[in-house]
């Protein structure tokens, strides 16, 4: 079911049920670091290729290495949580730390074809189906 | 394994989960709004809130004075995800939205805002009466 958003006091509510109702999926069961590694992440599909997003706050691009390599995408990377010349402290909240995560996705991807976008501190990586993995319409003689 | 002591930023980092937004107030919406995980600390001049906001473009983000009450909304822009369908989720997402109560040493007339890579950092001025000072005793 795809994400349409026609009414915008209901859309929020009806996506958010949509991502609750996806939470204990077994799409990525066979990867290396599957459920529950940083960073969180969502996949979604759209049109034949499939995006993947994460929340990443206040990790630079620079601090992010992302690899693919057959299916399986790595993300890795550090998350510094600087606050140097601080008097006091109030509250702690916000963690820092290294990351190393990879999935393997259960489709066949371009590898080549990968785009990365990271902006306001959301990572969103854009993986296009290999062509010999889109389905095929059959026409019926 | 080595024994020797781990740099801070180099221990693994962990999933925090989105905490929820339970005291909605004046919300009329259904959707959920979710507390961004923030840092407050205090430097000579000021008190420095560092909060985790990611998804939020600029132009969204208010931030409100009235009273003692700083209350800061930043709101997503999920018209982003318009034709996407989840495939696999391991976080949800939702506009953010939390309260403080400042302390009086705050100067309301002198706060500074920044927004960088999802992270929005809001210093706070003290007031210069609120420098220590000694009170002698007649």
């Amino acid at each position: 079911m795809a994400v349409v958003l026609t009414d915008p006091f209901d859309a929020l509510f009806h996506f958010q049920q949509a991502l609750d109702q996806l939470r204990q999926s077994d799409w990525l069961d066979a990867s290396p670091s599957g459920q529950g590694a940083f960073p969180p992440l969502n996949v979604f599909r759209k049109g034949d290729d499939v995006v993947i997003i994460t929340e990443v706050p206040g990790i630079r691009k620079s601090d992010l290495r992302i690899e693919a390599k057959g299916n399986t995408i790595r993300i890795a990377g550090t998350k510094s949580v600087a606050n140097e010349g601080k008097a006091s402290v109030h509250r702690v909240e916000r963690r820092g730390g290294s990351f190393d995560r990879a999935i393997n996705l259960p489709i066949q991807i371009n590898a080549d074809g990968i785009k990365a976008e990271c902006r306001d501190g959301i990572l969103a990586l854009f993986v296009p189906r290999a062509e010999h993995d889109k389905p095929r319409a059959i026409t019926i003689s | 394994m080595s024994n020797e002591p781990v740099e801070a930023q180099q221990k693994p980092l962990e999933v925090q989960q989105k905490k929820e937004l339970l005291a909605k107030g004046e919300k009329t919406v259904p959707a959920r709004y979710y507390v961004p995980s923030t840092d407050i600390f205090e430097t000579d001049d000021a008190l420095v809130l560092v909060m985790e906001v990611p998804g939020v473009d600029r132009k969204n983000v208010e931030v409100r004075l009235e009273n003692d009450e700083l209350r800061i909304e930043a709101r997503i822009d999920f018209a982003n995800y318009d034709g996407m369908e989840p495939l696999y989720t391991e976080y949800n997402v939702g506009h953010f939205a939390r309260t403080f109560t400042l302390p009086q040493v705050i100067d309301q007339s002198n706060i500074g805002a920044l927004l960088n890579d999802g992270v929005l950092t809001l210093t706070l001025k003290k007031v210069q009466k609120a420098q220590p000072r000694k009170i002698e005793i007649k």
